[in-house]
């Protein structure tokens, strides 16, 4: 499964937005109706999903869908 | 169903009875204090459901280690009762800042730390419950106490803005504002001013650490599921 996948879906499965929401410009604010505590969510589940820790200053700079998926193509992850 | 809680404050007073509470009612207790000895006596008097733990609140590097100790070592942790605190009494003319910033370190800026440090793992699991220690003079106000009286109301402060954050996640936050309750802490007084005190409580007697404790329990568990940042007094109707 591709990076742009995995990360659509937990995408879904956190916000429940539906999958032609999710493209890689949507804003998880504006366009996906994402609360500052729905976002922290979001990282939880990144982190879970992908095993890695992401600090606070890197995450609130992952504001759109196409930040996360360019952040965690950069930090090469093994699986 | 075995459930954790985090008690701080837990060695002795109010702290040591909210954790015999716990235990006895079949939750495993990590009890965090200072006071080394007491800590120890306190966890051979509760047997292998308390586990002690040393830890200051107002250590923002060991809150964060011990917290992911004690998840690491007993598991997910379903409650956090904020208990740990001290008094610094005298006149505001008087206060030195130091003995201003002492109580606030420990009775807000630890409860703050301590919630940061389990929200995000109660966040993680998708329950919690955490109850915060305040006081009757919050809501009444205590001469020679400015210091304390600030840090129990923010501590309500505190409580209303967490229960906000959390309520649509599953986790509840709430306070308890203790009246007049026999403890170390109140044992320092002289027998005049604690009779004073309790002639004016209108139940006519102070209030045992027990009484509290049943309060905690109550709010931890679910049988208050539908209660969230709330401020219960349990002071023998001082403050009504
Ligand atoms: N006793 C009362 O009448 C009364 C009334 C209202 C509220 N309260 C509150 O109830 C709580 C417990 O009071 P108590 O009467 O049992 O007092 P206590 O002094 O007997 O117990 C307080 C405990 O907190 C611990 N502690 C202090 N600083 C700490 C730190 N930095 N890190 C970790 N632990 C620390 C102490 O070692 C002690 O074991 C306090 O928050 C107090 O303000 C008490």
């Amino acid at each position: 499964m591709s990076l742009e996948t995995r990360v659509t879906e937990i995408i879904i499965d956190k916000l429940g937005v539906k999958p032609e929401q999710v493209t890689m410009e949507a804003q998880f604010d504006t366009d996906l109706g994402a609360d500052s505590i729905d976002q922290y969510e979001l990282i939880m589940g990144f982190e879970d999903a992908f095993g890695l820790r992401i600090d606070e200053d890197e995450a609130t700079k992952l504001t759109t869908v196409g930040k996360v998926v360019e952040y965690l193509k950069n930090k090469d992850l093994d699986n | 169903m075995n459930r954790i809680a985090v008690v701080t404050g837990a060695a002795r007073g109010i702290g040591y009875s909210i954790s015999r509470k716990l235990v006895s009612s079949g939750w495993s207790v990590a009890g965090c204090d200072v006071l080394e000895d007491d800590l120890m006596a306190a966890s051979g008097k509760l047997g292998d459901a308390f586990s002690p733990w040393i830890l200051d609140v107002t250590d923002e590097d060991a809150v964060k280690d011990v917290s992911g100790r004690i998840e690491k070592e007993l598991g997910s942790v379903f409650g956090l009762v904020n208990n740990a605190g001290i008094t610094r009494d005298g006149l505001i003319m008087r206060m030195k800042k130091s003995d201003w910033d002492i109580v606030l370190n420990v009775n807000l800026t630890g409860a703050f730390l301590m919630c940061r440090a389990f929200s995000r793992l109660m966040l993680r699991q998708k329950e919690g419950s955490i109850v915060n220690i305040s006081s009757v003079v919050a809501l009444l106000g205590a001469a020679g106490q400015a210091n304390y009286v600030s840090t129990k109301a923010g501590l309500i402060g505190l409580t209303r803005a967490l229960s906000r954050e959390f309520a649509a996640r599953n986790i509840r936050v709430n306070a308890i504002a203790p009246g007049f309750i026999e403890t170390e802490m109140t044992r320092e007084l002289s027998k005049e001013v604690r009779e004073d005190y309790a002639s004016r409580v209108p139940v006519k007697r102070m209030g045992q650490p027990e009484n509290i404790a049943d309060a905690v329990h109550f709010l931890l568990n679910d049988v208050s599921s539908y209660i969230t940042g709330i401020v219960l007094p349990v002071d023998g109707g001082l403050t009504t």
